[in-house]
C-alpha cells in the first residue's frame, strides 16, 4: 500500500512541485555536476517495477537497463556505480520530479517525443532502447492481429504515450474501442489478467516484461505482431544545463562506442594496452576526452567497467537468457543492421 | 457621539495624533494585511511564471481549444478523440457529477435505513447494523474500492458466459451491466406531460388535505392518491395507445454486447464503494439526530395516540433533521471529493481526465487550477443548497 501514491494528491503534488520549483530551481541552475559531486550521489528517476528495465529485488538492490544507465553515469562522474539514489516514479510523476530538480536524470523507459522535448523543457540523451507499442491478448480469444480488435476493451496506463497512440491507431483504422485507464501499473495488470480487458497495450518491451513477471502462465498470452508506434526510450535531463547534458549524452554514447570498439567490462583493463588510438582515447590512456566533459580521464573506462558495454547491458537485462527473451532486433549495432550508432568519441 | 465598540455616549473625541486613534489604526492594519497577502500572492505567481518561462515550460490555457486525441471509456456527453480538451474536461465534469448525484441519493437512503436499524429494538437487526457501520467506517476507502473492483472484475463471468438477469434483455458480466434501450415513441412526450400534471395535482391534493385536517381534524388518505396522480394518467394513456414498448436488445457480437446501454464495472465498483462507505457516516448522523430528540417527545406523541411510524415522521424526524442536516452536508461534500479516487479503478472522472491532459500538455499548474475550480464550484453549490434547506427547516420561533 505504501508504494501507492494517488490521484488528487499526485496531481496536487505535481502542481506544488512545479510551484516549489520556483525557489529551488535557481539554486540548482548553478550546475547539476557540482551539485552531484557535492552530494556524492546521482539522483536517478526510475520505474517503480518493470523487470528488465528497473525493478528492486527483495534486498532493495535495483537492476535493469535503465538502472544501468544510472549506474554508468554515477561511475563516470563519481567513479563509483553504487553512488546512485533511486527515485521510483510512476508514469505521471516522472516529469514533475525532473522539472522540480528532485532528480538529476530520468532513466525510466521514457519515449522521446517532440512535445516532451519542447514544452516539458526536457533534453534527451541517445536512445537506449528502440521500441514500439504492441498489444497483448489472451490466447483464448483467438485474435491473431491488432486489426481484429474492433470493439475490444483495452487496458492502458495514463500519463504515457501509449494512451495517445492507442486512440490514434484505432482512429486511423476506423475501429472502435473502449479504454480502461487505471493509474497504477500493478492495478492495470491485475485488471487485464482478471479478464476485464480483451487487450493490454504498452511498449512491446513492457508487454514482454509484464507477461514474464506477472502472468500466472506466460504461455496463455500472445503479443500481437503489429507495432503501432515508434517508442524510442531515452534518458532525459532538464534543459538549461549543457554541461550536465553533455555528460549524460556522452556516457550513454560511450556504452555503444565500447561495443563498437570491442571493449567489455571484462577486457577493459587489458584494452588499456591496446595500440588502437580510438581505444586509447576512449579509455583515457590518451588524455583529452574527460577534460572536455569536466570529468576525470577514466570516465568512460569507469562506466564500461561498472556495467559493461551496450551489448552486455542488453543481454544481461532483457536478452535471450532472461525471462523477457528479447532479440537485439533494431537495437543491434548499425554494423549489424541495427540502429545503435555511437557518435564518435574524439 | 457614540463609541463604536461600547455604544456608550462619549462626549468628545480625545485629542490624540491620528496614528494613535483606535479606529484609524484598526482600518490601517487591515489594509496592511490585505496588501501583504496580495504582495505574497503576486510574488508567488510572478516567480513561478518567470521560472516556467526560463525553463521553457509552456503556460496558459490555450491548450483547451486543441484536439485532445485521447479516448474516454464512458461519457454521457458525446465525445470522441477528435474533440477538444475543453470538451474532454466537460465530459469528465459530467462523469463526476453523475457519480456524486447518484452516490449522494443512494447513500442518504441507505444511511437513513442503517441509522434507524441501529436503534431498532430487534437485537439482531441492531447488531448487524452496528457491525456494518463499524467495519466500513474504519477501513480506508481506497482499499474498499480495490476490493469492490477486484470483486466485480474477478468474480463475474466473461461476456460469453454473462449472467442472464432477465434473459435476452439484461446481462451481467466482466464488461458490466448491460441493459436494453427504450426506443423513443411519440407517446413518451404525452406521458411526461401527464406526469408533470399529476405532480401539480398531488401538491394541490396534499394542501387541500392539510386544510381539511386543520378544519375538521380528520385525515385524508395521502399515499395512494399521490401514486395515482403521479403515474395513473400516464399509465392509462399508455395502455389505451396499445401499450407500445419497443426495446433494443443487447446482442453479443464480437468482443462485447452491441445495442443498449452499460453500467461499467468501474462505475459499479466506485458507486458501491462510495455509497456503502458514506452511508455509515450518514447512519451515525441519523442515529445521533434521532437520539437528540428527548424521550418525552415520543411519550407525548404516544399519549396523543399517534402510531409509531407517524410519531417518527411527524414529531421526531422534523426535530431530528435540525441536528442531522449540518453534518450531512459534510458527508455529501466528502462523497463528492472522494469520487476523485476513481482513477485508482479506472472510472473516467474529472481528475482522471485532467491527469491525462496534464501529462500530454505538461501544464500541471493549469490542470490543478481547473480541478480545484471544478470541485470548489460543486462543493459550494452543495453547501449553498444544504444551507438553504437547513434554514428552511430551522426552528421557527413564534
Ligand atoms: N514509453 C512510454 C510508456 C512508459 C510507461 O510508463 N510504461 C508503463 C507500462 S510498461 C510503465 O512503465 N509503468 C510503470 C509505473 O507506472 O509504475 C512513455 O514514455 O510514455
Amino acid at each position: 500500500m505504501s508504494k501507492m501514491t494517488f490521484t488528487f494528491v499526485n496531481v496536487l503534488a505535481a502542481g506544488a512541485v512545479a510551484l516549489l520549483a520556483a525557489g529551488a530551481a535557481q539554486a540548482q541552475g548553478a550546475g547539476t555536476l557540482a551539485a552531484v559531486k557535492q552530494r556524492g550521489a546521482v539522483n536517478c528517476g526510475v520505474n517503480t517495477s518493470l523487470p528488465g528495465f528497473s525493478s528492486p529485488d527483495a534486498q532493495g538492490n535495483w537492476t535493469g537497463m535503465d538502472v544501468d544507465t544510472c549506474k554508468a553515469i554515477a561511475a563516470s562522474v563519481l567513479g563509483d556505480a553504487k553512488k546512485v539514489k533511486y527515485f521510483p516514479l510512476n508514469a505521471q510523476q516522472r516529469f514533475a520530479a525532473l522539472q522540480s530538480g528532485e532528480i538529476d536524470l530520468l532513466a525510466r523507459n521514457t519515449t522521446w517525443t517532440q512535445t516532451r522535448d519542447t514544452s516539458l523543457g526536457l533534453n534527451f540523451a541517445p536512445v537506449t532502447f528502440f521500441d514500439g507499442q504492441g498489444f497483448m491478448v489472451s490466447k483464448k480469444l483467438g485474435v491473431k492481429s491488432a486489426k481484429e480488435l474492433n470493439g475490444a476493451t483495452v487496458c492502458v496506463q495514463p500519463g504515457t504515450t501509449t494512451e495517445l497512440n492507442l486512440a490514434d491507431y484505432f482512429r486511423a483504422n476506423k475501429m472502435d474501442f473502449k479504454p480502461v485507464v487505471i493509474q497504477e501499473l500493478s492495478e492495470v495488470e491485475a485488471a487485464f489478467f482478471a479478464g476485464r480487458c480483451d487487450a493490454y497495450t504498452t511498449d512491446s518491451s513492457g508487454l514482454a516484461s509484464t507477461r514474464a513477471a506477472r502472468a500466472a502462465n506466460a504461455d496463455d498470452y500472445v503479443i500481437l505482431p503489429e507495432l503501432i508506434s515508434k517508442e524510442p526510450l531515452a534518458p532525459a535531463v532538464r534543459q538549461g544545463d549543457d554541461e550536465w547534458y553533455n555528460i549524460v549524452f556522452w556516457t550513454v554514447t560511450a556504452l555503444v562506442e565500447a561495443e563498437e570498439l570491442g571493449i567489455t567490462s571484462k577486457n577493459a583493463d587489458d584494452m588499456k594496452k591496446s595500440d588502437n588510438p580510438a581505444v586509447k582515447r576512449f579509455l583515457g590512456v590518451t588524455p583529452g576526452m574527460g577534460k572536455n566533459l569536466n570529468l576525470a580521464e577514466d570516465w568512460a573506462y569507469n562506466a564500461v567497467k561498472a556495467v559493461g558495454n551496450y551489448g552486455e547491458v542488453f543481454e544481461r537485462n532483457v536478452g535471450k537468457a532472461t525471462p523477457l527473451k528479447l532479440d537485439r532486433g533494431v537495437n543491434a549495432l548499425w554494423t549489424k543492421g541495427g540502429l545503435q550508432y555511437a557518435m564518435p568519441v574524439r | 457621539m457614540t463609541d463604536r465598540r461600547s455604544g456608550a455616549q462619549v462626549a468628545e473625541k480625545p485629542k490624540t495624533a491620528f496614528w494613535n486613534d483606535r479606529d484609524v489604526r484598526a482600518v490601517l492594519f487591515q489594509i496592511l494585511i490585505v496588501l501583504g497577502v496580495l504582495a505574497a500572492g503576486w510574488y508567488l505567481v510572478h516567480n513561478t511564471l518567470t521560472n516556467l518561462e526560463s525553463r521553457k515550460i509552456a503556460t496558459g490555457f490555450s491548450f483547451m481549444e486543441r484536439e485532445a486525441g485521447f479516448s474516454i471509456g464512458e461519457s454521457l456527453v458525446p465525445y470522441s478523440a477528435a474533440d477538444t480538451y475543453a470538451r474532454a474536461i466537460w465530459a469528465g465534469i459530467i462523469n463526476t457529477l453523475v457519480i456524486s448525484v447518484i452516490g449522494i441519493f443512494l447513500a442518504t437512503i441507505l444511511g437513513t435505513v442503517v441509522g434507524i436499524a441501529r436503534l431498532s429494538t430487534n437485537w439482531l437487526v441492531a447488531r448487524i447494523a452496528s457491525i456494518y457501520v463499524e467495519v466500513l467506517r474504519n477501513t480506508p476507502l481506497l482499499l474498499q474500492l480495490f476490493f469492490w473492483y477486484a470483486l466485480v472484475s474477478e468474480a463475474l463471468p466473461g461476456v460469453r458466459e454473462a449472467i442472464r438477469i432477465i434473459p435476452d434483455y439484461v446481462f451481467l458480466s466482466q464488461k458490466g451491466l448491460r441493459i436494453p434501450h427504450i426506443v423513443a415513441n411519440d407517446i413518451h412526450g404525452w406521458m411526461f406531460a401527464l406526469f408533470l400534471g399529476g405532480f401539480a395535482a398531488t401538491l394541490f391534493w396534499r394542501r387541500a388535505a392539510a386544510k381539511h385536517q386543520e378544519a375538521t381534524g380528520k385525515l385524508r388518505p395521502l399515499f395512494w392518491p399521490t401514486v395515482g396522480f403521479l403515474f395513473g394518467p400516464a399509465a392509462l394513456v399508455w395502455l389505451f395507445a396499445g401499450a407500445p414498448l419497443e426495446l433494443i436488445k443487447p446482442v453479443l457480437r464480437g468482443f462485447d454486447f452491441q445495442g443498449g446501454g452499460t453500467f461499467s464495472p468501474e462505475m459499479i465498483a466506485l458507486l458501491v464503494g462510495l455509497v456503502t462507505y458514506t452511508s455509515t457516516f450518514i447512519a451515525e448522523n441519523v442515529r445521533a439526530g434521532i437520539l437528540s430528540v428527548s424521550k418525552g417527545q415520543w411519550e407525548a406523541a404516544r399519549a396523543l395516540g399517534l402510531p409509531n411510524n407517524r410519531s417518527l415522521r411527524l414529531i421526531i424526524l422534523p426535530q431530528a433533521l435540525r441536528v442531522i442536516i449540518p453534518p450531512m452536508t459534510s458527508q455529501y461534500l466528502n462523497l463528492t471529493k472522494n469520487s476523485s479516487l476513481a482513477v485508482a479503478i479506472g472510472y473516467p472522472d474529472l481528475v482522471s481526465i485532467l491527469n491525462t491532459t496534464i501529462n500530454q500538455t505538461g501544464q500541471g499548474i493549469e490542470g490543478v487550477a481547473l480541478i480545484m475550480a471544478a470541485y470548489l464550484t460543486v462543493s459550494l453549490s452543495i453547501s449553498g443548497f444544504m444551507n438553504w434547506y437547513n434554514k428552511r427547516i430551522a426552528l421557527v420561533e413564534r
